[in-house]
């Protein structure tokens, strides 16, 4: 009898749990655990609110991109050049800036347009380069990568491009309700495109594309304008960024954002996304990017050596990866 | 060792291989159902019937792919388990597969030594024996075949030769062949034929899997009839007619699976192709289809049918020629516009070009469509859920849950959405391609009876297929490809499996099917 009622007990409890799949939550149990962590690890710093708008700073830039690269990644391709990119269209929108003499503020607006647009030129190179030339994503963005790093590196003759405007430097320093303006944007960003994924026809046949690029040309879809189209759409992540870091320390030094690219991936990886293609969450990235940022906080708190930071990242990334694969099986 | 053995139990009459009372089910549906079979040692034994008769289930049951429901396998009558493929090759018993297990990209010995690699004490690959056993072995079957060929630059019927070879490297004592003649031609299966009588004469034991009653008729010893999943007989080869055989295998007429033909000459042409050339694939192919009409498309694997309506959707370069729809000109150049156009093609190949198989059924449901259920620039998830309801309702789709992805479904509900994903574009032409391969009797009979509601609403349906009956008993007229051209166009009487195959191989007579 008692055996019977232990036996009801448990059927019911794993009845209200029948329909919970660890993958589908992993990255919002994984995100509050880290959370716990850091709080534990960083206390009581990490928990003021400064410390924590400082991580969301930190991680936009990246995050941003990220947020563009899951679009790719999602229809199958992947994008290795934004790194150089961000760097490149800074660098060349500072250079566009200067040309306005003093300091006008139709400069700063002007060049803000022109860099979100130069960076959708660069993402529409990159994807024309993927369709049009039928060049795997890997060795195409991989070609850009090194062209744009070295155009940036030519055209700044390996010092700093620095702008001449003093308005330049508050889009990137400004702070909005008590958030930096690089936050709020990556917010923003990640609503526009979390609907765009979901809610539209173009987001429906990126998945059908990246699931299986021959249904999806049986199925009339015209597949190279959907994979175009993610390429552009994280130039354009790539442009605002490149906008937001070179208007933060009023100039660009052709070494910087190197390694973006690994992190934009790699908060689309934790936040889910299939590096396969086919499925995947905006939101998702975005708890990725924070989860990256999170850990360096934690880790920088905690007095951990800087050189271990990259051994951590990389950790959370194989553990991300391996939740995904394990629930494939 | 194999051959003393083979003496005796073929003395005692006694079973190299015995099957008793297999049953096998997939979910619920029954495809064997209690076969009890014995094959003697030495024999080439028939196994014939058709599509979705049960052949395949049983032979791989025998290979260890498929575990039975109930029943069990004896080996020179002691029960054995088969738990996988690796088993069954350990006991002896080899498969020669319809699609070919070869890499394209390494030679013929490597191939043949594909997983049993001869290794030198370093650890390395012994090339020098493989070459040389290969070689040896291909001798020993008379089979000229240089062996440091790639895979890739042979014959289907070379290709052929490199699959059975690698199972009797195994020392395969029971060889199963499964369809082994359908891609070949006339002189190859005449080839095989004689390979096969060397086998036996070696003392292998072969199952030839086949629905061809008169490639059964010359080679084997006995012949066993499935249908439906059940065993009808078996008959030394001499005690039965080809007609005898052809009865038991279909078990009806015609006539009762198929809905009654409905002639539609006089109503007016929907498309007219004209002179169609595709690099190296079609030349020069002309047909015209009326509204309503149930056309069919017939020839050997490889005739570019498939090739020949991919070009007409747009999913493959046309070089030269027209098409006309309603007798305006159309410019297609991506599927996009034959959809647009009002044509449709359901592809053979589900996995691969049919289904988004991470996608649940509305998703797939609405895969074409999409473009219809946007309000502004979203979608509009409750119209779309809508009319996937109704789809669900009318096809009979029967979803384990509302948000399932579409590869937990069955074959047949795939299917069901597959098509349904098509009708949803209104079409006025929608080509079939293979429509009920590796389908069972009954969902046959409800695809027949989808595609004759659907000519009865004014839509006209290409059909192409394998399979003569299908041709046969659902079409009102019948075109008949041979290596990339329109060989002929039967209608009425003109009809049967002679005038297909006559026209199909291009060579006369009854031979041309042998």
């Amino acid at each position: 009898m008692d055996n019977l009622n232990n036996k009801s007990i448990s059927m019911k409890i794993k009845g209200y749990f029948k329909d919970f799949k660890l993958s589908e939550h992993a990255t919002g149990a994984g995100f509050i655990l880290l959370f716990i962590l850091a709080t534990i690890v960083g206390w009581p710093s990490f928990l003021k609110i400064r410390n924590l708008t400082n991580i969301l700073r930190q991680i936009s830039y990246t995050g941003i991109i990220g947020l563009g690269m899951t679009l790719i990644i999602i229809s199958g391709g992947i994008d290795l050049s934004v790194g150089s990119m961000t760097a490149f269209v800074g660098g060349v929108t500072i250079f566009f800036l200067n040309i306005f003499p003093g300091d006008s503020i139709l400069a700063v607006v002007l060049a803000s347009i022109f860099s979100i647009i130069f960076g959708g030129v660069c993402g529409l190179f990159n994807g024309l380069l993927v369709t049009k030339g039928r060049i795997a994503p890997f060795i195409a963005t991989l070609g850009t990568m090194s062209i744009f790093r070295s155009l940036i590196q030519y055209f700044s003759g390996a010092g700093n491009v620095v702008s001449e405007n003093i308005h330049y430097a508050y889009i990137g320093s400004a702070v909005y309700l008590g958030i930096p303006v690089p936050a709020w944007v990556f917010i923003i960003v990640a609503i526009i495109l979390h609907i765009v994924l979901n809610n539209t026809q173009f987001g429906r046949y990126a998945c059908a594309v990246g699931a299986n690029e021959q249904v999806a040309r049986y199925s009339a879809i015209k597949v190279q304008w959907i994979k175009l189209l993610p390429y552009v759409i994280t130039g354009l992540t790539a442009g605002l960024s490149a906008l937001l870091w070179s208007s933060r320390l009023n100039c660009i030094n052709p070494s910087d954002c190197t390694g973006y690219e690994l992190d934009a991936i790699a908060a689309a990886v934790i936040g889910g996304t299939s590096m396969s293609g086919g499925k995947g969450s905006v939101i998702g990235t975005v708890l990725g990017a924070i989860m990256l940022g999170m850990i360096n906080n934690m880790l920088v708190l905690g007095g951990v050596s800087s050189y271990l930071q990259q051994a951590a990242r990389g950790l959370v990334i194989i553990v991300a990866v391996l939740l995904q694969y394990n629930n494939k099986n | 060792m194999v051959k003393e053995n083979t003496s005796k139990k073929l003395a005692s009459g006694d079973a190299l291989l015995a099957v008793r009372g297999i049953t096998k089910e997939f979910s619920t549906v029954k495809v064997l159902d209690q076969i009890d079979l014995d094959i003697r040692a030495g024999e080439v034994m028939g196994l014939i019937g058709e599509n979705g008769a049960g052949k395949s289930t049983l032979i791989k049951i025998i290979c260890g792919i498929y575990q039975p429901t109930a029943g069990s396998v004896l080996l020179n009558g002691q029960e054995v388990s088969i738990r996988d493929y690796g088993e069954a090759k350990a006991l002896g018993i080899s498969i020669v597969p319809q699609e070919f297990n070869l890499i394209n990209t390494l030679t013929v010995y490597e191939n043949i030594f594909l997983g049993n690699e001869v290794l030198l004490r370093s650890g390395l690959l012994d090339k020098g024996t493989m070459r040389r056993q290969a070689i040896e072995q291909l001798q020993q079957l008379k089979m000229s075949l240089n062996v440091n060929r790639l895979v890739g630059d042979l014959s289907v019927a070379e290709k052929q030769m490199v699959e059975i070879s690698k199972a009797l490297m195994l020392h395969a004592r029971i060889l199963i062949m499964d369809e082994p003649t359908t891609t070949l031609t006339g002189h190859e299966v005449e080839t095989l034929f004689n390979l096969m009588r060397e086998l036996k004469r070696q003392g292998v034991t072969i199952i030839f899997v086949s629905h061809k009653l008169k490639e059964v008729k010359a080679i084997c010893d006995r012949v066993t009839v499935l249908r439906d999943g059940l065993l009808i007989s078996v008959d030394p080869i001499e005690e039965v007619k080809e007609e005898d055989l052809a009865r038991k295998m279909i078990g009806r007429d015609f006539t009762q699976v198929f809905p009654a033909k409905k002639i539609r000459d006089k109503s007016d042409l929907i498309l007219e192709v004209n002179n169609l050339g595709v690099k190296n694939l079609i030349y020069d192919a002309s047909f015209s289809l009326r509204r309503g009409e149930i056309l069919g498309f017939a020839g050997l694997v490889g005739a570019g049918r498939t090739e020949l309506f991919e070009a007409i959707m747009g999913l493959r370069r046309v070089e030269s020629g027209t098409i006309a729809i309603d007798g305006k000109e159309a410019k297609i150049r991506h599927p996009r516009d034959a959809v647009d156009l009002g044509m449709g093609y359901i592809s053979e190949d589900r996995q691969g070009k049919g289904i988004v198989s991470n996608f649940d059924v509305t998703k797939n449901i609405t895969l074409i469509t999409l473009g219809n259920y946007k309000k502004h620039l979203l979608i509009d998830f409750k119209k779309e859920e809508k009319r996937a309801e109704e789809f669900k309702k009318t096809f009979r789709i029967v979803a384990a849950s509302q948000k399932a992805a579409l590869r937990f479904f069955s074959g047949g509900n795939q299917q069901k959405v597959y098509l349904a994903r098509w009708v949803e574009t209104e079409p006025k032409i929608l080509i079939f391609d293979e429509p009920t391969r590796g389908i069972d009797v009954n969902s046959k009979r409800e695809i027949y009876e989808f595609i004759h509601q659907l000519a009865e609403r004014g839509v006209s349906c290409v059909i192409i297929s394998s399979e003569m009956e299908e041709v046969i008993g659902l079409c009102s007229r019948v075109y008949v490809m041979r290596e990339g051209t329109i060989a002929g166009c039967l209608s009425d009487e003109h009809i049967n499996e002679e005038e297909i195959m006559f026209h199909a191989t291009g060579i006369k007579g009854r031979e041309a099917y042998g």
